[in-house]
């Protein structure tokens, strides 16, 4: 590929922080904000998550539930996420519990392969089971130590952080097990089915 | 080229693009006209990706919006020029027509308007670009009726492509000029259109508030499609209501 006339970065390729995947730059503190669709009030009262699909026990938990749930041994994710739209914000923090909890009390069948997460906006999006599993994907409701605004996908949204940041649904409703793989909202509009920002998976085609 | 419609592989290829035309406004933006070799049509709404390169490797890439029509020859992105912005400054201080510039696309299948339904655009400052493209679109396929646009700014100097959006018979609202209005709840109730399309493009703040004034007028949630961009921080509850 030609290189670019007069151009040499800002930030050169020996500076750059580590933590920082190939075409992305640090956004600092502020935290974008991006969203294909109205931004819903959701009441955190009536609120609830549902674990269905390919699952021997689908259950469903109000926040109180899953707050009960983590207990005193709340589940914090610490490090850093990934826009695809290049920038990514290091050192944050989620509160909340990990999937790993609640998949373990739905108990995935064995033929489960992938999820479907849906917001209450019908957002969707989907990955591997694999890749929320094992300490990879939390359902969070605090952002450093603070409730997670509106829209950020408070009250409570997915977090999982080793993927592109559309892979993990804001305002989450549902969470579908399947034996297959079905191409979420973004997925279906342009976007890599898989999403891993050390490869660069952003566009269909990568 | 191919038909609009957007083969996703093509569009994902990297392409060396030639710029045939800079035209800087001020130091707010710079609109680059770049002839693309063996491109996709783009549908309007849709961006693409300007990918600059070093001597050493070294990459940094953004999207912008697209706001040419399908049929125009060239592919005209409009680029803001963020504070301290590493690519947009590039853009705006350094490229020169005959320069060649990475790019690729057209991306995008959601933020999208084909000519076909009746349709709102509702832009905000720099996010009129894509409607920019969708108007052009409209004139070019004879069916501007079926588009109407409300855009917003603090001052003129503020709303790209003012002129070409007054002509069009857009409604114009300039927050900071005599005379001038906002974009508020009323405005913008007496523009929705539950029969219609809703496309908003704009800051987080700016977007969250057309959202809200949409969804009181009674626009309903699932015809409201949302294009945000920017640096934005947390907005706090209050200001995001209102």
């Amino acid at each position: 590929m030609a290189i670019t006339r007069g151009f040499t970065g800002r930030r050169r390729q020996a500076e750059r922080d580590p933590r920082l995947p190939p075409g992305q730059y640090d956004v600092g503190r502020s935290w974008p904000v991006l969203t294909a669709e109205a931004t819903p009030r959701v009441d955190a009262e009536r609120w609830s998550l549902t674990i269905d699909g390919l699952v021997a026990h689908p259950t469903s938990w109000s926040l109180a539930e899953l707050k009960a749930l983590a207990g005193a041994a709340d589940d914090t994710y610490r490090g850093d996420i990934h826009c695809v739209t290049t920038w990514s914000k290091l050192d944050t923090s989620f509160t909340g519990i990990s999937l790993d909890t609640l998949l373990g009390i739905a108990q995935p069948l064995p033929e489960a392969t992938h999820v479907v997460e849906e917001s209450t906006t019908r957002y969707t999006t989907n990955l591997p089971l694999e890749d929320v599993t094992g300490g990879k994907a939390w359902v969070v409701w605090e952002h450093e130590g603070k409730p997670l605004s509106r829209e950020h996908g408070g009250p409570v949204r997915v977090v999982v952080p080793h993927l592109y940041f559309w892979k993990s649904a804001k305002w989450i409703s549902k969470i579908h097990l399947l034996d297959h793989d079905q191409p979420g909202f973004w997925e279906l509009n342009g976007y890599h089915d898989h999403g891993d920002p050390w490869l660069e998976q952003r566009f269909d085609g990568d | 080229m191919t038909e609009i419609g957007n083969d996703r592989r093509l569009a994902a290829v990297w392409r060396d693009a030639r710029v045939v035309d800079v035209r800087h406004h001020g130091d707010i933006a710079v609109v680059l006209r770049l002839d693309v070799p063996d491109r996709v049509l783009h549908r309007p709404g849709q961006h693409y990706v300007v990918r600059l390169r070093a001597e050493d490797g070294y990459t940094a890439s953004r999207s912008y919006s697209t706001v040419s029509a399908p049929s125009d020859d060239l592919v005209e992105l409009y680029v803001e020029r963020v504070p301290d912005g590493e690519v947009s400054g590039f853009l705006a201080e350094v490229v020169e027509p005959g320069d060649e510039l990475e790019v690729r696309g057209p991306i995008g299948r959601w933020f999208v308007w084909d000519g076909y339904g009746p349709a709102l655009g509702i832009g905000g400052g720099s996010g009129v670009a894509p409607l920019v493209s969708m108007l052009r679109h409209a004139r070019e396929v004879g069916r501007p009726e079926l588009l109407s646009l409300a855009v917003s700014a603090r001052t003129a100097a503020d709303l790209p492509y003012r002129e070409e959006l007054e002509a069009a018979g857009a409604l114009v609202a300039l927050s900071r000029e005599p005379g001038g209005f906002r974009l508020d709840a009323a405005a913008v109730g007496a523009i929705a259109d539950p029969g219609a399309t809703a496309l908003v493009c704009g800051s987080a703040r700016f977007t969250l508030a057309m959202e809200s004034h949409l969804l009181a007028a009674g626009q309903p949630a699932d015809t409201i499609r949302v294009e945000r961009f920017g640096p934005s921080g947390e907005i706090d509850e209050d200001e995001a209501s209102t």
